[in-house]
């Protein structure tokens, strides 16, 4: 492939939509209100959404004649490229909005780095994207206040996610080759120089929410390098199902 | 008030809905249009929202990325559905925790059809061209409802029905003209989703408790079995096309009527879901009530927050 870090690093961008995506879906019908359940069906939309782009562009650099489809369905575990945060389970509401909120945080500020690329076709997917994840960084933090300052129980609850997900952060940093050599083209995000704000922001939110923020400093990562959690396989098994079982077809 | 003046009320009210007045929350109404009416829209209100269920589980199995994103569009739309039909029911002086309870504890019905599962893929598609090809027919007609909020929602809810029924013909489409093995897919949908299609229009004209009153208030203005009828008149051609076929032996078109004959429905089976009995009533109804329960908390918290945001406010202006 002429373009394969380029190829490799969309995907590194990409895979953290789609997995996100995939994850948000399972909850579609059963929200804890109609309302919540509403937005939540739409943050995945939207994500499912950005991950279309990422990959017709990646499937367009490739000269196997690949599409978006066999890109999302058809690698095998160890090629998805998400940080381990977003293939982490919807264990209850609490969960699942840390993972958002800690997600979203830095999406945000990648995006809005990305906008600067050199690369005209990701400037482009990054300013549609860069308004849509605004709005889930919103929704995000402001029930990470409602959770954190409303109940004893939901108090108690979120903390609990915060506590557990707060070592799968640091990843959203780890720069990986592709990424190393796209930031040195102009096309990539440096993504140590975000990991100040970011944490500044995480930490703002969560005093707001009366919430601790972990002293915790030992941090896991692989995703990126497709090295996944245990749930990893679960997940694409049922994304996979039918493009595995009924091969070759058009749907 | 005296029952001189409730019947004069009464009769001015009859009067205006003969004029295809539309009759808005705070107008009088009989209580009897106020309880048909809530029993009505919050059967379709839970309709809509236990209707998510059956093709919320396809997200996660979706075959291309393309349906993934139509699916969730599509479930979301119904989520939205559910929304405003529970608005305009709450304008009836009912809120939305005590309609719940009602579905929760089994006393208000939503559309048996949603009581099937869904076994494959192409069941997304037959949902799309039956389920919601039929409820567009019982739909069309309310959007000339004589409840103001009702009728209203109606014409939001039936532009977005006719979308998803073409994308779930289309789905059927693409199925067909695919392998053996995804029209073989297509027929079996097609196989479970038939009869159970014909059943969403309620029972026979003879068995049916509420059409005489429906009709009168326009709750209602086809019969259950015209509507029937309009249904296979519709889709029989539609099959055809697809190249797969009604798993009816009686089905056929009569020169002399103009419209198909079609066989017998299995009242039996059709009375058995009703009741509670059909494949997934109980998991359905478990699942509604496990998101309710399990998202108390969530609920707690954000009226504890909106409380203590409001108490700050009060404390600054002071």
């Amino acid at each position: 492939m002429k373009q394969d870090t380029l190829y490799q690093y969309i995907l590194g961008i990409a895979d953290n939509s789609l997995i996100l995506g995939q994850r948000l879906g399972e909850l579609c019908g059963h929200g804890p209100t109609l309302e919540t359940d509403i937005a939540i069906t739409n943050i995945s939309l939207d994500l499912i959404g950005q991950t279309r782009s990422y990959y017709q562009y990646a499937a367009g650099l490739s000269d196997e004649g690949i599409t978006e489809d066999d890109i999302a369905f058809l690698r095998k575990e160890r090629e998805y490229r998400n940080v381990l945060l977003v293939e982490q389970p919807n264990t209850h509401f609490g969960y699942v909005m840390v993972r958002q909120f800690f997600f979203d945080v830095f999406h945000l500020l990648f995006l809005k780095e990305l906008q600067q690329s050199a690369d005209e076709t990701l400037v482009a997917i990054a300013n549609k994207a860069v308004k849509e994840v605004g709005y889930h960084q919103r929704f995000s933090s402001d029930w990470i206040k409602r959770l954190g300052d409303g109940t004893e129980e939901s108090h108690q609850k979120v903390q609990e996610a915060v506590n557990d997900l707060w070592r799968y952060t640091d990843e959203l940093f780890y720069m990986t080759e592709a990424d190393k050599a796209m930031f040195n083209n102009d096309i990539g995000v440096d993504l140590s120089h975000l990991k100040d704000t970011y944490y500044e922001t995480i930490t703002t939110v969560l005093s707001d929410a009366t919430l601790a923020v972990p002293d915790n400093t030992y941090f896991q990562k692989g995703g990126k390098d497709g090295i996944h959690t245990e749930h990893m396989g679960y997940l694409l098994s049922d994304l996979q199902y039918m493009q595995r079982t009924y091969p070759n077809m058009n749907w | 008030m005296s029952d001189a003046e409730v019947k004069n009320l009464e009769a001015l009210f009859e009067a205006r809905i003969a004029r295809d007045e539309k009759i808005e929350p705070k107008d009088w109404m009989p209580e009897k249009y106020r309880k048909t009416h809530i029993r009505q829209i919050s059967q379709h209100a839970h309709s809509e929202i236990v209707g998510m269920l059956p093709e919320g589980n396809w997200i996660t199995r979706a075959p291309s990325l393309r349906r993934k994103a139509a699916l969730l569009a599509k479930v979301q739309d119904e989520a939205g559905h559910g929304l405003y039909l529970y608005a305009a029911c709450e304008t009836l002086g009912i809120s939305r925790e005590e309609l719940y309870e009602q579905l929760h504890s089994g006393k208000a019905k939503y559309s048996s059809i949603f009581n099937y599962p869904t076994l494959t893929w192409a069941d997304m598609g037959a949902i799309g061209w039956l389920v919601d090809g039929a409820a567009i027919i019982n739909q069309v007609p309310l959007c000339n409802t004589s409840f103001g909020p009702y009728a209203r929602a109606m014409v939001r809810v039936c532009k977005e029905e006719s979308f998803h029924q073409r994308q779930g013909y289309e789905i059927m489409l693409t199925l067909c003209n695919g392998t053996e093995e995804q029209k073989a897919m297509a027929q079996d949908a097609l196989n479970r989703w038939w009869w159970p299609s014909l059943m969403m229009f309620g029972p026979t004209d003879a068995e049916s408790t509420h059409t005489e009153q429906s009709m009168k208030w326009k709750l209602k203005r086809k019969t259950n079995d015209e509507l029937r009828q309009q249904f296979v008149d519709q889709t029989a051609p539609q099959a055809d096309i697809l190249g797969i076929t009604i798993p009816d032996p009686e089905l056929k078109f009569n020169e002399d009527t103009g419209h198909y004959d079609f066989g017998p429905i299995d009242w039996d089976e059709f009375w058995q879901v009703v009741k509670g009995h059909g494949p997934c009533n109980k998991e359905r109804l478990e699942a509604r009530v496990n998101a309710w329960e399990g998202g108390a908390w969530v609920r707690d918290a954000a009226m504890a927050y909106a409380e203590k945001q409001e108490h700050k406010k009060v404390a600054k202006a002071s």
